[in-house]
């Protein structure tokens, strides 16, 4: 564990004589004075995997305010699942979040299921379990990606990208999909393991493994990414409960939060976890407990392996979709997804069709109020590996 | 914190530089999709029955039934097939899912590369593919569905409860099971092409699903007024074809038809119904008061005609009352029927027939329009010696007298020759008066014309089937019978029903106490004139209408088991229907 000192460059004294005034807690910005530059970050920037844009105001390359801007992927999600029946909701959910669909389904379909008092059988509890945790390394390999090239880095992401498609291959083989992989349906998945898949599953643990050493040592010990990254965006831990900040982006400021731990679902309380938290707060840190996340996840991937029964029902068989109506109920189901606590709040009113479905994702706090808090006094350079380092999804901002 | 480890630590990943690349020269060739890879769409078109269940679950409308070139519309079949829209299609796979026959699949293809645009909305299985015979690619899997294909079981009498009582033996659906059995429903209207009276069953279906039974009672009364024994008694077509059907227990149409019907008094049909009445004046004269003559006498009703229904017996129904014995049909539910008809002013005289009392031609110049529904009374006769014999009966006969509740002896052993419903009848019903009972019929049973589950009936009530079996001759023999009889071997031709032929030089003999004709009736039109019989134009011992339920005779319309060929109560009451369109038709031309 390094330690981080607070600011960056100690003996550097920056001259900010020309910051804009603040007035309650606003800068007041004067843009015909010539001292400060509006620049627009995104929508198109590898930096955010979706897209977001944030509007920041510059003085020299400092940020001295940041603003984010979303809409560019409003689709609509929430309104279209008022318009479907419960069954076509599934199909839905999944495009929430382009790296990571899983959870989607998986909060989703369980909500469906507890409204209508449905058990699902424990060989599909399994295979959910198994599906969450290859998909939380999917998403993992590719934000690591993203944050070496942030900073300029290109080739972790090539490395990554590329050993996130052998997963990809795997989930073709088990739900019939590479992206959106529709396995989760309410009443159980959809589709039993195929032969040999157990095998291959073992032998991409370990190529995986063996790639994440590799990008250890080249990423994470690396001069580079740790003068870029340490005190980078720093959450105290006093800011979390006040931002609502989840996930690894909380771990890394100490907070000892998990749903996977702290509300077990699924198969989770049959398997062996361990809560990864870290001090320090700062960019770096949280891409140690992400690195440390996806070591676990790799482990857990093993032990689903060794426990998972072979055979078994893979769904509770349900009355006609075409007419399934649900008794009037709420409810909010949650899990832990790669950027933290991400939950589906479902409302049924006795119809075919819910009567609202709420999503919420942890994209929302950390893309918006958390990024436009960190970005000021950053450099502009360093923004992109801010926004990054927060793991934000912005389809879940705009569901 | 930063040390030279940090320095080092990276060039150790040099290697990598070295390595073969990951990616693949030629992915098509090297890496086909995953066995079952939700690829692009097949179907198999001579499997899909066009039920339309895709195009309803397809949540982003990807799919339209369309006409095909050189598929046919056919009875269970809409003769559309699915055309994808891969523009809309989000490869959910739910339409393979959801597909009641099985029919559409995915292969496994993972690119399709096109100039034109408008190639990505195509018919799979018409629009040839190269992807067509892939055997891999995305399947329903076995224990995966999504729509239910159970039936929820009926409440019957035991067996041995039923063999000697007249009880009606099946129970109907309570409200809890009614709703659950209309929840399987697909909504896909292929029963209603094949239904004769084209009911709308999916909507009376909903119309239970959302528990309102008014509306239900409504739909039913547009097509038929005789739903309380049609819930009973139909012979059910629309199960045949039910989209259900083709891999697992269709839905009980039937069963639930009975069921609205079972939730209302005569009276309370009135009040759902409000059929106003506003006369026109205008007389029309209907011969047979059974389910043709009075379902034509309701419809010409609600357009405001007077109506005098003639009848030769002393209570309505004809073969419904005369024909189907209580245990299938109660006398009760059939006189609910007839009771709201009657309220709404038809006038039935009984006891009338057409000759005696009553001249024909009388009732000719006195109405602008006769329907005549005389239905089957004569029975065929097997043309054997000793056919003449007192212990001799014609099933129809047997029923007619338990219907009048006449005195019938049968002794202890009965034979019963024919296979189709009305030798199940008269079978069943003799084994209820105590009989032991035998069934002879020429072809083998699954040739037998009764609905399977007569048969499966009567063989659970111990009735004994002799398939493949001639009569050939019947002596008197004491106070009894013995019945002669040979065995057929079946003869197969190609494209043609298998044929029965007589086994030569081997006979067997049986000692029988009655003996029961049911091969078949037909009409008995004795009552007509004989001017105006020969005036009609018959074929196979069928009067001949057209579409109009007219016949070749100024003024009168033909319908029910005398004009049609499927001789069922449900073609009975659509005729009725269709008689009643065409008389209104006629007289206001």
């Amino acid at each position: 564990m390094t330690k981080i000192s607070k600011t960056k460059y100690p003996n550097f004294k920056a001259d900010r004589s020309n910051f804009p005034e603040m007035e309650n807690g606003k800068p007041v910005i004067d843009l015909d004075s010539h001292k400060f530059t509006k620049l627009w970050q995104g929508p198109q920037h590898p930096g955010v995997t979706g897209n977001m844009s944030v509007e920041i105001t510059i003085n020299g390359d400092e940020i001295v305010h940041a603003k984010t801007h979303v809409g560019y992927l409003h689709r609509g999600f929430e309104k279209l699942l008022e318009r479907r029946k419960y069954i076509q909701g599934f199909t839905i959910v999944c495009r929430i979040c382009v790296p990571e669909p899983d959870t989607n389904e998986y909060c989703y379909s369980t909500a469906v299921e507890e409204l209508a008092g449905i058990q699902i059988p424990d060989k599909a509890s399994w295979l959910r379990t198994l599906n969450l945790e290859m998909s939380r390394i999917a998403s993992f390999l590719m934000w690591i990606g993203g944050q070496a090239g942030s900073l300029g880095m290109g080739v972790i992401g090539q490395w990554t990208v590329g050993m996130r498609d052998f997963w990809l291959d795997l989930f073709e083989e088990m739900t019939g999909g590479r992206i959106y992989h529709m396995y989760m349906i309410p009443g159980g998945v959809r589709k039993d393991l195929p032969d040999g898949f157990v095998t291959r599953t073992r032998d991409l643990v370990n190529r995986t493994r063996e790639l994440l050493f590799e990008i250890k040592k080249s990423f994470l010990d690396n001069i580079i990414t740790k003068s870029r990254l340490i005190g980078l965006g720093i959450i105290t831990p006093d800011m979390i409960d006040e931002y609502g900040i989840v996930g690894p982006t909380a771990k890394a400021s100490g907070k000892e939060y998990d749903v996977r731990m702290n509300n077990p679902y699924l198969k989770y309380p049959e398997l062996d976890l361990k809560m990864i938290t870290l001090t320090g707060g700062d960019a770096f840190t949280r891409a140690e407990v992400r690195y440390q996340e996806m070591h676990q996840s790799l482990d857990i991937i093993t032990q689903i392996l060794d426990k998972m029964p072979m055979n078994g029902e893979i769904q509770t068989k349900l009355t006609n979709v075409i007419n399934w109506k649900i008794p009037a109920g709420e409810t909010y189901v949650k899990a832990e997804s790669t950027r933290g606590e991400h939950g589906f709040y479902v409302v049924a009113d006795g119809s075919k069709y819910p009567r609202r479905v709420y999503n919420r994702g942890a994209s929302y706090t950390h893309a918006i109020s958390v990024l436009e808090k960190l970005a000021v006094n950053t450099s502009i350079s360093d923004l992109a590996g801010l926004m990054v380092s927060l793991h934000t999804c912005p389809p879940e901002i705009e569901r | 914190m930063m040390s030279l480890r940090d320095i080092i630590s990276p060039f150790s990943v040099w290697k990598r530089a070295a390595q073969k690349p990951w990616t693949i020269a030629d992915p098509i060739k090297d890496r086909p999709g995953a066995e079952n890879y939700r690829g692009f769409h097949k179907n198999d078109l001579e499997k899909c029955i066009g039920c339309g269940t895709c195009e309803d679950i397809c949540q982003n409308a990807a799919i339209d039934l369309v006409p095909v070139e050189g598929q046919e519309t056919d009875m269970g079949d809409s003769g559309l097939r699915p055309k994808l829209d891969y523009g809309r299609c989000c490869w959910c796979a739910l339409c393979v899912d959801v597909c009641p026959t099985g029919s559409l699949t995915m292969s496994n293809e993972y690119t399709w590369i096109s100039e034109e645009a408008e190639d990505f909305r195509f018919i799979p299985g018409a629009d040839k593919k190269e992807w067509d015979n892939a055997e891999k690619g995305y399947k329903r899997d076995e224990n995966f569905q999504l729509i239910d294909f159970e039936r929820i079981p009926m409440h019957e009498l035991s067996v041995e409860a039923r063999s000697s009582s007249f009880i009606e033996m099946v129970k109907g659906y309570s409200k809890e099971q009614a709703i659950a059995e209309a929840e399987r429903c697909l909504e896909c209207g292929i029963c209603v092409a094949r239904c004769p009276a084209h009911m709308d069953i999916p909507e009376y279906i909903k119309a239970i699903r959302e528990d309102d039974i008014d509306l239900a009672v409504q739909i039913l009364y547009k097509t038929n007024p005789f739903s309380a024994s049609c819930g009973r008694i139909c012979t059910h077509h629309c199960e045949d074809v039910c989209s259900l059907a083709h891999n697992g227990e269709p839905i009980a149409i039937r069963w639930l038809k009975r069921y609205i019907l079972d939730q209302v008094s005569a009276e309370e049909i009135a009040k759902i119904l409000k059929d106003i009445i506003q006369t026109n004046n205008k007389k029309v004269a209907i011969i047979g008061a059974g389910p043709g003559g009075l379902s034509a006498a309701y419809y010409l009703r609600l357009l405001g005609y007077e109506i005098t229904i003639y009848e030769s017996n002393d209570k309505g129904g004809g073969m419904l009352r005369y024909g189907i014995p209580e245990y299938r049909l109660p006398y009760d539910q059939l006189d609910k029927d007839i009771d709201y008809i009657t309220s709404l002013g038809v006038k039935i005289n009984y006891n009338s027939r057409i000759g005696d009392e009553v001249k024909f031609d009388e009732i000719y110049k006195t109405h602008d329009a006769i329907f005549i529904s005389p239905g089957l009374w004569n029975s065929i006769p097997v043309n054997i010696t000793g056919e003449k014999l007192p212990n001799v009966i014609s099933g129809i006969e047997l029923l007619n007298k338990v219907t009048n509740k006449e005195e019938i002896e049968l002794g202890d052993k009965v034979a019963v020759i024919g296979g189709g419903n009305s030798a199940m009848d008269a079978a069943r019903t003799a084994k209820r008066l105590g009989a032991d009972v035998e069934v002879y019929y020429r072809r083998r049973i699954e040739d037998m014309p009764a609905d399977v589950e007569e048969i499966i009936e009567a063989q659970e009530e111990n009735v004994k089937f002799f398939p493949q079996t001639t009569p050939l001759e019947i002596k008197k023999n004491g106070s009894g019978i013995k019945f002669i009889w040979g065995k057929n071997k079946m003869i197969y031709e190609e494209g043609k029903r298998p044929k029965p032929v007589l086994i030569k030089g081997e006979t067997f003999e049986t000692n029988l106490d009655t003996f029961i004709i049911a091969i078949g009736q037909n009409a008995d039109l004795s009552f007509l004139p004989v001017e105006v019989r020969n005036k009609f134009e018959t074929k196979w011992g069928k009067v001949v209408v057209n579409d109009s339920g007219q016949t070749s005779v100024e003024k009168i319309f033909s319908g029910g088991d005398a004009s049609n060929s499927k001789a069922d109560a449900v073609s009975a009451i659509a005729d009725g229907h269709k008689a009643a369109i065409g008389i209104d038709k006629y007289l206001n031309a």
